[in-house]
């Protein structure tokens, strides 16, 4: 399960990206073995992005990005299985374009279409427990909540979420969408993601591998720290060095 | 004998500087009087710092170094609405000026609150939120750039389309074909789609060139001396040639909510153009063997390094000068194989 997940936990996206040449190195130093592209914003056959990320070797991650009708999705999940020759997809049903958060509903309608279609669907979705517990039921390979709002940097708005949904699902949990800071990403393998998929906070950067390299490094750590397994939070303070053997006159 | 394959911009601009300096030139290209190129799309902005903030790190230099001939380049040209008015960058909503203040305070431009912006232009909708004046940042008309240079080279220009250089009768070839470079050298040159509209109302709406996002998307305004408006550009990684509902309805969208009175005007043109991309954004310039020279690649920036391009071509091609630009910009650079 999962196996189509970066062994590093660190997913990019390609948006915003400058030049093909600072995206490649961005994506060179985060180590990551999946791209994701939106379908409807290259060319599947022509020059540039997509050649680019063959040679360096990673896997495409199409996307429905700019969807926004179940049906809309569909079709564009379908062509891009053509386009692409894989039947991994991104699915993304936008519900506005203020928040570009998801809708829910179409969402849904989306992914059971696209499940019982063969694809391996891996629905971008709101941080709600019950609706990612839904696309997990419906045979979605991954949930992907978002953090906040596409492009936004706000982070995890609420983290307590993004729990619940580890507790809810049994598929891979993504974090997606809001990470503006290496910090975010942390956080996110913290509370028990298994991977980050990150765009606009490396690509806007102002030096998008230094940023690339620093996220690496975040989503490493962060999924240390949830192994190692954090302390209780307590109210008061509790002495670091026991008092037990310490001389008393 | 040098043969310049390519009637664009480039090419045009390269020629008639090797002609200037007395060689004996000839310019191939498919339709020497049609609008095929990257030229007949481009607004015409002249504005080095705008395109280069995160990108090649002497893709600045270089363009600040063709502004600085424009004057001349343009006066050699009779009128080609070489314009120094200036530009104003200007941000709808508090997500826009965060967005454009990044840029803002790496060109080192003042800030201005929304009440000084339409000071200076009086046509901007009230709910600009702040803005910046860029008094450098100039425009000249593409179109009238490229007429007046095939009138300097009439006689010169063949139509020919070529498909392998080694059917040309030259002792140097000089290639500055745009996105058709690829096909002819191998070059890592991409077509990346741009959308523009032409709209048309009374002069005098606009003065300033107006380069702004509204609600997170961007764009410009370039008002002509006549009352042309060119609205410009989608940026899309395709070689397609359609123009979409979506494309026009952003760029008209972010038009009228910085410019309401826009509405009136009467929209006359909606164009597609190709700019020829590389992976590091910055033109591919040098030579590639001991016959062929190219000059190609210039993505956003083909009016502006015009005369940059012309001198430093001309230059290598006559003198085997290497200004330490060609060392910069050579093809095969690092990240550009």
């Amino acid at each position: 399960m999962g196996d189509f997940l970066p062994p590093n936990g660190l997913i990019l996206g390609t948006g915003g990206a400058q030049s093909l040449a600072v995206l490649e190195e961005a994506i060179r130093v985060s180590e990551t073995t999946l791209v994701t592209v939106a379908l409807r914003r290259v060319d599947a056959a022509g020059p540039g992005l997509l050649p680019m990320l063959d040679r360096a070797g990673v896997r495409v991650l199409p996307n429905t990005a700019g969807c926004y009708t179940a049906g809309d999705a569909v079709r564009t999940a379908r062509m891009a299985r053509e386009a692409f020759g894989t039947d991994l997809i991104k699915l993304e049903v936008i519900g506005d374009e203020r928040t570009l958060l998801p809708d829910g509903v179409e969402l849904l309608r989306a992914a059971e279409t696209l499940v019982a279609e063969g694809f391996t669907v891996l629905p971008y979705t709101t941080d709600d427990p019950i609706l990612a517990r839904r696309l997990a039921d419906t045979g979605c390979a991954a949930v992907m909540p978002a953090g906040s709002p596409i492009g936004s940097g706000l982070g995890i708005a609420n983290p307590h979420h993004i729990e619940l949904i580890r507790q809810s699902v049994d598929v891979p949990v993504v974090l997606d969408a809001g990470i503006g800071t290496a910090s975010d990403a942390a956080l996110a393998m913290e509370l028990g993601c298994d991977a980050v998929l990150i765009a606009s906070a490396i690509t806007r950067s102002d030096d998008p591998p230094a940023m690339a390299a620093a996220m690496r490094h975040a989503v490493a750590a962060g999924r240390l720290a949830r192994g190692a397994g954090r302390i209780p939070r307590r109210f008061h303070a509790l002495a670091s060095t026991p008092d037990d053997g310490i001389a008393r006159w | 004998m040098i043969a310049v394959i390519g009637g664009g911009i480039i090419g045009l601009s390269i020629a008639r500087s090797l002609r200037a300096r007395g060689a004996e030139v000839t310019v191939y290209d498919p339709e020497p009087d049609g609008t095929g190129g990257a030229w007949h799309v481009a607004a015409g902005m002249l504005a080095p710092g705008r395109e280069s903030a995160f990108e090649h790190p002497r893709l600045e230099s270089l363009l600040e170094a063709s502004l600085a001939l424009w004057p001349e380049f343009a006066a050699g040209l009779g009128d080609v609405g070489y314009d120094t008015t200036g530009t104003l960058g200007v941000a709808l909503t508090a997500d826009d000026h965060v967005e454009a203040a990044r840029e803002w305070r790496h060109q080192k431009l003042q800030p201005l609150t929304g009440s000084q912006v339409r000071d200076r232009e009086p046509a901007l909708s009230p709910r600009i939120r702040a803005g910046v004046h860029a008094p450098h940042e100039v425009q000249a008309d593409p179109r009238r750039v490229v007429a007046a240079l095939r009138r300097a080279l009439a006689g010169r220009i063949v139509a020919r389309r070529i498909t392998d250089l080694g059917e040309v009768a030259a002792d140097t070839v000089v290639v500055a074909a745009g996105c058709g470079t690829a096909a002819l050298t191998g070059l890592p040159i991409r077509p990346v789609k741009g959308q523009v509209l032409r709209l048309r109302g009374e002069p005098g709406l606009l003065r300033h060139v107006i380069d702004g996002s509204a609600d997170g998307r961007h764009v410009y305004l370039v008002p002509r001396a006549d009352g042309e408006i060119v609205v410009g550009a989608t940026q899309e990684e395709r070689g397609d040639s359609a123009a979409t509902a979506g494309g026009v309805h952003d760029l008209l969208r972010a038009a009228l909510d910085l410019v309401p009175g826009l509405a009136e005007h009467t929209l006359t043109e909606i164009t597609v153009g190709h700019r020829p991309g590389t992976p590091d954004n910055g033109p591919l310039l040098g030579r590639l063997d001991a016959r062929t020279v190219v000059a190609a690649g210039h993505h956003r920036n083909g009016i502006l390094l015009a005369p940059i391009t012309a001198r430093l071509v001309a230059d290598l091609v006559l003198t085997g000068s290497d200004d330490p630009f060609l060392d910069d910009f050579a093809p095969g650079r690092n990240g550009c194989a």
